[in-house]
């Protein structure tokens, strides 16, 4: 008899639970539709829902059309290019904090730990300082991006320490170094023309994305693919190298490929929005809130709440006020005081 | 099964911390390692789990020398259980089974259906099923104990490492550990495992090994080599080792400090 009231309690439980996730899951899949949608209609130029399915409409079956070209041209040339920027730049800046946090053990980290903004930053600094064009700025920060955490890990590697304290640290050395290079192109560059536009994109914005900007989704989804592929195995990595290895895991190789991967992501989705902060160290949090801290579910959910986030941000940042205000400004004063309220809550899913 | 342990010299990078053990290990035996602090037990443990290199000798499982095998490899013929410490994130007690699984997966799956029943299993053997849907890190020392036997089980070892377990945990959950550790050695793993209290050789070892500055100050069956000289070679304190008869016509054997004699 007791035994049998303790199993449907258990049953009870578990249909409970499963409920309670089928919930969970609609929210986090339906909410980027939801909010992709809703980001046409948001902006200096009202479009209506109704409209907007007329225009994407016309385009498909190419049938004539009694409003302006205009209209068009900003849904095709400047909505869907902007939106689609935002959500994979946010969805990168999540996961690869995410991945981060797990591998550093520390959830506190973001995905700039080994200077991948900062190197990033000094690339775009660059390019506008030698007047390079708008796809030689972004390969540019690009490949900065890259050299710097290449740096961080060839420096880590000398230090006789604990591995991972000195990868933080070379990452805080070379971060320092690569900030101190922009301050110094800044400094030397013309006040009028160039110094306005390195501070402009350090703030980081998608006021200018167009079409061609796009090519730079394709190396944060080569990037993000093998993360979600070895998703489960963050669970391990967060235990710690010796235990890790002795459950079966080659953490040498894993953590290579996730610095690898994160700073690919980070530094293409650096290269076309200038520095975001604060996403990649917030997001993983509210979904940890949501999903729980086990990878496997964590780096999906991450990535959905990532992308909506910062479209979410972006539509602010376009109608809040009659100027655009740069993105970086909007996602740290939004992140510092939520970040505080995780602290004081004492439930941002960690210990 | 069987594990053998030639002439084995290991320490970190060029320092030698071990020399020269060898020791012999088969199914459903259990191994007790004393010894003072600092005198090697740790790093002993780490060699045979290939987290240090072996400078000499070698480690032989099954006639084959796991010199140069992977983590995953290992890990299916040798289990680790450290000691209960706390995770950085609040993961669910199945969650941290589960990972026990880690050396049977590949670099891109994740647990299915079948690793969840043997996790399931594994939780069930140690009478801990209350906790399975818990959170790791806010259960208790002695709960947490028990969740990482059961995912060393899950990961189908033929050979169980533990290094102290019984350590931080109150009196009652020490005998509980401790008893599982022997029913586990009945069901045909070999357990190797550390302590400080010469009471755990008489009472769960079949074999007891002791250290002292790196080198073996004895090995063999815990009667014979646990003895009033040898704690006192060890630890550098004087003890009164006594038996005391059972109802079967056996003998146990107590540890007590010898100025509670005089």
């Amino acid at each position: 008899m007791t035994i049998k009231t303790h199993m449907t309690q258990q049953v009870k439980i578990q249909a409970v639970k499963t409920k309670k996730s089928y919930w969970k899951k609609l929210f986090l899949i339906s909410l980027p539709v939801f909010i992709f949608l809703f980001s046409f209609f948001i902006g200096r130029y009202p479009i209506y829902p109704l409209q907007l399915i007329q225009i994407i409409g016309a385009r498909i079956f190419h049938y004539t059309h009694p409003w302006p070209e205009i209209m068009n041209t900003i849904v095709f040339n400047i909505r869907i290019p902007r939106i689609i920027a935002a959500m994979m730049v946010g969805s990168s800046l999540a996961v690869a904090g995410a991945s981060y946090q797990g591998m550093f053990k520390n959830p506190l980290v973001s995905p700039d730990i080994l200077g991948v903004s900062a190197g990033a930053g000094f690339g775009a600094a660059i390019g506008i300082f030698l007047s390079f064009n708008m796809i030689k700025i972004q390969f540019c920060a690009l490949c900065f991006g890259l050299i710097a955490v290449s740096c961080s890990c060839l420096i880590s590697s000398k230090i006789r320490h604990d591995p991972m304290l000195a990868l933080v640290l070379s990452g805080l050395i070379i971060g320092t170094l690569f900030t101190s290079a922009i301050s110094l192109i800044k400094y030397v560059a013309d006040p009028y023309d160039k110094l306005p536009a390195i501070t402009f994109w350090l703030m980081g914005s998608l006021g200018s994305i167009s079409k061609t900007d796009l090519y730079a989704i394709i190396p944060m989804i080569l990037g993000i693919i093998p993360i979600y592929l070895i998703r489960w195995r963050i669970n391990v990595l967060a235990l710690g190298d010796e235990e890790a290895n002795s459950l079966g895991l080659n953490t040498k190789k894993l953590k290579l490929v996730i610095i690898f991967c994160s700073t690919l992501v980070t530094a293409a989705a650096v290269s076309i929005s200038g520095m975001i902060g604060w996403v990649g160290l917030m997001v993983p949090h509210l979904a940890r809130m949501i999903v729980g801290p086990n990878y496997k579910i964590l780096i999906p959910a991450s990535s959905l709440i990532g992308g909506c986030y910062l479209l979410f941000v972006d539509d602010l940042a376009r109608v809040i006020a009659p100027i655009e205000i740069p993105l970086g400004i909007l996602t740290s004063s939004i992140g510092a005081p939520f970040f505080l309220y995780l602290l004081l809550r004492n439930r941002g899913g960690w210990r | 099964m069987k594990l053998e342990i030639k002439n084995m010299t290991c320490g970190y990078g060029h320092k030698k911390v071990i020399n020269n053990v060898s020791v012999c290990l088969q199914s459903g035996e259990i191994l007790c390692l004393l010894g003072p602090n600092g005198s090697g037990k740790t790093t002993f443990f780490k060699s045979i789990l290939g987290l240090l290199k072996v400078h000499e000798g070698a480690i032989v499982f099954q006639g084959e020398s796991i010199k140069g095998w992977s983590h995953s490899k290992i890990a299916k013929a040798i289990g680790y259980i450290p000691q209960a410490h706390n995770p950085p994130f609040p993961f669910s007690v199945l969650d941290v089974v589960l990972m026990g699984r880690t050396a049977h997966l590949g670099n891109f799956s994740t647990p299915g259906d079948q690793d969840v029943q043997i996790a399931v299993q594994a939780i069930e053997d140690l009478n801990i099923a209350y906790l399975q849907d818990r959170i790791y890190t806010e259960i208790s020392g002695g709960e947490r104990q028990l969740v990482l036997i059961a995912r060393a089980l899950t990961q189908q070892p033929q050979i169980l490492v533990m290094d102290e377990p019984t350590t931080g945990l109150d009196f009652g959950n020490q005998l509980l550990v401790l008893s599982h550790i022997k029913k586990l050695a009945r069901r045909g793993l070999a357990i190797i495992m550390s302590s400080h209290y010469p009471e755990h050789a008489f009472h769960y070892a079949t074999k007891a090994l002791l250290f002292k500055e790196g080198q073996v100050f004895a090995q063999g069956l815990p009667n014979e080599v646990v003895t009033e000289n040898s704690i006192k070679a060890l630890y550098g304190t004087n003890v009164k080792i006594i038996s005391i008869p059972t109802q079967n016509n056996k003998e146990v054997k107590v540890c007590i400090p010898r100025e509670q004699f005089d």
